[in-house]
């Protein structure tokens, strides 16, 4: 078949291919450096302290992951571009079965870079101190290579009573028990740690608000403490995040973040308030005979009936 | 290497043994030859992926506008959750299961399976359980609506309050098809250890019959654990037990950790072999032995080891104390390692040979990339702060879609073209396996990337509807899905016409090195006419030397060396 291969192959690269290699290395780093910068631009606004935390990491991973993308998908296509057999060649390759050395090489220099992207996102998990469940009864043991003071960079949580979230099929009621005010749009002051109870009537549902990059699902059963820091005023879309059944989709609300001002003008304007039905998107399609899509008849769950709120608004109200 | 004679060949594959692998109506009986059960497991799987396709482009159909307004939102949800369980339990598994069936016995020198009568009994379980998941979409109240995750409360529901609804189905089939892959488990472990030919050593094995071996492995030790989390379900759901109900006091969560336990790890049982498909189809194309033959293979090991260990990487956002987050955020990055190890083995193995972009070839190099971006985006999701973000949105659809498809599918197909001359003793067509390739590349980049940005948008998976500044990348996303759709007509036209009217494949088309090549296309019921002697490692190209002491095929081919 081939010629074979001297067995002494020359081991060491000549300078020309090492500058080529350094050379094609810088360019990918080059490129991957401005496609991760491009990755903040594919983010929702960044209305949350986390979402500034979410968006460097993503934005670091996307550096890495673009790094690696490029030099391998490059390869392979140099490879079939200008490494094709001729028609009639059936000749083999060269008989290459290895290179201990670079074998290593690619085993442990990843190992050593995933070491490193879960040392950063461990740290960007510490500095966001999400509140979990069992966040309290469970504590990370601190690590001595990651420098807790960097926890501190969040204000601490201020002692206030929490606003309770309530999610059932299919709506959302924020309750403000200080003002005995019950909501279906959900208000917060700006620049002030949000202190939330996720509470849910029924199945499993998710408090998602894509904005703010946090995300907790709510168990049926138990209380869920939760936190954020909202920094940005504007109107943000709540979503349900984890799968509740027929109406799944249409069970969003809006978060409202504002100055502290304007914030206590609207708790002093809703608690005036009486209770009105709200709409709610689940019980109005539910309830619409006729006008529907292909259906087979199938049995669902049926929504609860619209909440009753001092301050109601609608799914359809903008939103950035 | 023996080069076959294709006169040879042509006398014989006429009748070479009595009555079998001419006569068709072998596919329909209680076959023991691992052959016909591996077709019959290619051939029920490839059914199931077309009604799973049209589900998923019906469901595309619904999301090229924002408003539910195709489809009734039961049907949607009725659509995404038998899309899911199609194309997992009646699609990837059966598939993977019949491929694997075909070549581990001709791969490692065997007769057939070290269990013939289980192996049929296996394959016999999947269309009943395909029959009882069809047969929910005709009952009252419809098939399961909770998605192929099943998690409790919702699965627990049930509107229509008859003892027989469409989840109940949907566990049966789901119990039935663990009890199934058990089966199968048992079978491939036992004749990859007790039955490779003299001289295949662990270190002369092909690297396909290694992931066979740690992909089965997985399912040995996973599949107990979803079963039983099916079976506690059934009973809550039929019983009135309380295992996972939160209003008598169960634990929604724990069903969580019973379902991943074994359902994360079931996507290493899909991927390993397809990673196998990979380790056997670069060498023959790019004419060169796989690059750290023994890295590739031990890898596959421990990539098993580590698969049990990352299921928790699913519920980061589902109340899980912040330790278990950080373990398995580790756990599930580290796997990279093994992952990594291989795919740099592959672009090396492809570097500097000889390439003859066939089919088989382009199918694969497509997988690799879609299977690379895959594996990047799934280190992202590993990392927890930004998993929060993307947890249950459209990133990680579009993630897992680039592993099924972009990787698994495009694997398979490699694995199918390059071993269709073998199975049938047809040649296919390299213009339309070309036009497949390039309407399935397409497709799959049309389809599933646009899911990433959506995802970091923040769109929720399985939604019906969804707010207008998604419609952008859903409208490419459906354009692409129904590109998918299209492309398996040229795969179909091209299976069906050269099986009947290809011309005739020689015993060893590709010139490939590897026991199954040496003996007559299809080969004879027993396979070997003498079993074979293995004098050499799996990947020999670019030197001379032999595989074999012996003749394999006997008779059935004369030798010219």
């Amino acid at each position: 078949m081939t010629t074979p291969t001297t067995p002494t192959k020359p081991r060491s690269l000549s300078f020309r291919t090492v500058a080529q290699l350094v050379a094609l290395a810088i360019a990918d780093a080059a490129i991957s450096v401005w496609v991760g910068r491009q990755a903040y631009l594919w983010m929702p606004p960044q209305a949350s302290a986390e979402a500034l935390l979410v968006d460097d990491l993503f934005g670091f991973l996307t550096t890495i992951g673009s790094f690696i993308f490029l030099g391998v998908t490059a390869a392979l296509l140099y490879s079939v571009l200008f490494q094709r057999a001729d028609k009639y060649d059936i000749s083999d390759g060269p008989p290459v079965e290895g290179n201990l050395l670079v074998e290593i090489l690619w085993t442990t220099i990843p190992l050593g870079l995933v070491i490193w992207i879960a040392t950063y996102s461990y740290q960007i998990y510490d500095q966001m101190a999400i509140l979990g469940p069992m966040e309290h009864m469970n504590h990370v043991p601190s690590l001595s290579l990651m420098p807790s003071a960097e926890a501190a960079t969040l204000p601490a949580v201020p002692e206030q009573t929490p606003i309770e979230v309530h999610v059932r099929q299919w709506a959302w009621e924020f309750h403000y028990p200080d003002q005995n005010i019950i909501s279906t749009e959900l208000h917060l002051p700006v620049n002030e740690r949000a202190r939330l109870k996720l509470i849910s009537e029924d199945v499993l549902h998710g408090f998602y608000v894509p904005a703010f990059r946090v995300k907790q699902d709510v168990i049926p059963g138990s209380t869920i403490d939760f936190g954020f820091m909202p920094i940005r005023e504007g109107r943000y879309r709540l979503r349900d995040s984890d799968y509740s059944g027929t109406y799944f989709a249409a069970n969003q609300s809006t978060v409202v973040v504002e100055s502290a001002e304007a914030y206590q003008q609207w708790l002093a304007t809703a608690a005036q308030q009486p209770l009105t039905e709200a709409d709610n998107r689940a019980f109005r399609e539910f309830t619409k005979l006729g006008d529907r899509p292909i259906s087979a008849g199938w049995k669902t769950v049926e929504p609860a009936p619209p909440p009753r709120v001092n301050f109601a608004s609608s799914e359809e109200d903008s939103y950035e | 290497m023996s080069n076959a004679s294709l006169d040879a060949i042509a006398a014989k594959s006429d009748q070479p043994f009595p009555g079998a692998p001419n006569n068709w109506r072998r596919f329909f009986s209680f076959s023991t030859d691992h052959k016909v059960i591996g077709i019959q497991y290619m051939v029920t799987a490839f059914v199931f992926f077309l009604i799973g396709g049209l589900l998923a482009m019906v469901m595309r159909g619904e999301l090229i506008t924002p408003e539910a307004d195709l489809v009734d939102r039961t049907v949607y949800n009725a659509l995404f959750t038998m899309h899911g369980t199609i194309m997992l339990f009646m699609w990837t598994f059966p598939m993977l299961n019949g491929l694997s069936n075909y070549l581990v016995p001709l791969m490692i020198g065997a007769r057939d399976m070290a269990f013939p009568r289980l192996n049929a009994a296996a394959f016999w379980l999947v269309p009943v359980f395909g029959t009882l998941l069809m047969v929910s979409f005709f009952i009252p109240g419809g098939p399961s609506q909770s998605g192929w995750w099943a998690y409790p409360p919702v699965s627990l529901q049930n509107p229509t309050g008859n003892l027989i609804n469409g989840q109940v189905l949907w566990l049966l089939a789901v119990a039935l098809s663990g009890v199934s892959s058990i089966m199968g488990a048992v079978n491939f472990v036992t004749t990859i250890f007790r039955m490779r030919a003299p001289g295949m050593g662990w270190f002369r094995m092909p690297a396909f019959c290694w992931t066979v071996l740690s992909a089965q492995m997985i399912q040995l030790f996973g599949l107990p654990s979803l079963t039983a989390g099916a079976v506690m379900l059934l009973l809550d759901l039929t019983a009135g037990t309380s295992f996972f109900d939160p209003a008598k006091g169960g634990d929604p969560v724990l069903y969580q950790h019973f379902f991943w336990f074994y359902s994360h790890p079931a996507v290493y049982v899909i991927i390993l072999p397809i990673f196998g498909t990979f380790s056997e189809v670069f060498p023959v194309y790019a004419r060169k032995p796989l690059f750290g033959y023994r890295f590739v293979v031990v890898s596959s090991l421990i990539i098993t080891v580590l698969s049990a260990m990352v299921w928790v990487h699913h519920m980061f956002a589902s109340g899980t104390p912040s330790w278990m987050r950080m373990l398995f955020m580790f756990s599930t990055m580290l796997i990279s390692v093994p992952t990594g190890v291989k795919v740099f083995a592959w672009v090396a193995t492809v570097w500097g040979g000889k390439l003859r972009l066939d089919t088989p070839m382009l199918f694969a190099l497509g997988g690799l990339v879609c299977f690379l971006f895959a594996g990047i985006t799934g280190v992202m999701l590993g990392a927890v702060p930004f998993d929060i973000h993307v947890n249950n949105t459209y990133f990680v659809v579009g993630h897992f879609h680039y592993v099924i498809y972009g990787a698994t599918v495009m694997g398979i197909y490699a694995a199918i073209y390059h071993w269709f001359p073998k199975m049938t003793g047809h040649m296919y067509y390299e213009g339309l396996g070309k036009l497949h390739f390039v309407l399935t590349f397409i497709g799959v980049n049309l389809n599933f990337f646009p899911m990433h940005p959506l995802g970091l948008m923040g769109m929720p998976r399985r939604v019906a509807s969804y707010d207008p500044e998604f419609a952008y990348w859903n409208v490419i996303a459906s354009l692409g899905g129904f590109l998918l759709g299209v492309s398996t007509l040229p795969f179909i036209l091209n299976i069906v016409s050269s099986w009947v009217l290809g011309k005739r494949a020689p015993a060893n088309p590709w010139n490939a090195i590897g026991l199954e090549w040496l003996i007559p296309s299809p080969p004879p019921v027993e396979n070997f006419e003498e079993i074979p002697i293995v004098v050499s490692g799996p990947y020999g190209y670019g030197s001379d030397e032999s595989l074999v002491a012996n003749n394999p095929a006997g008779e059935l081919i004369s030798e010219h060396s």
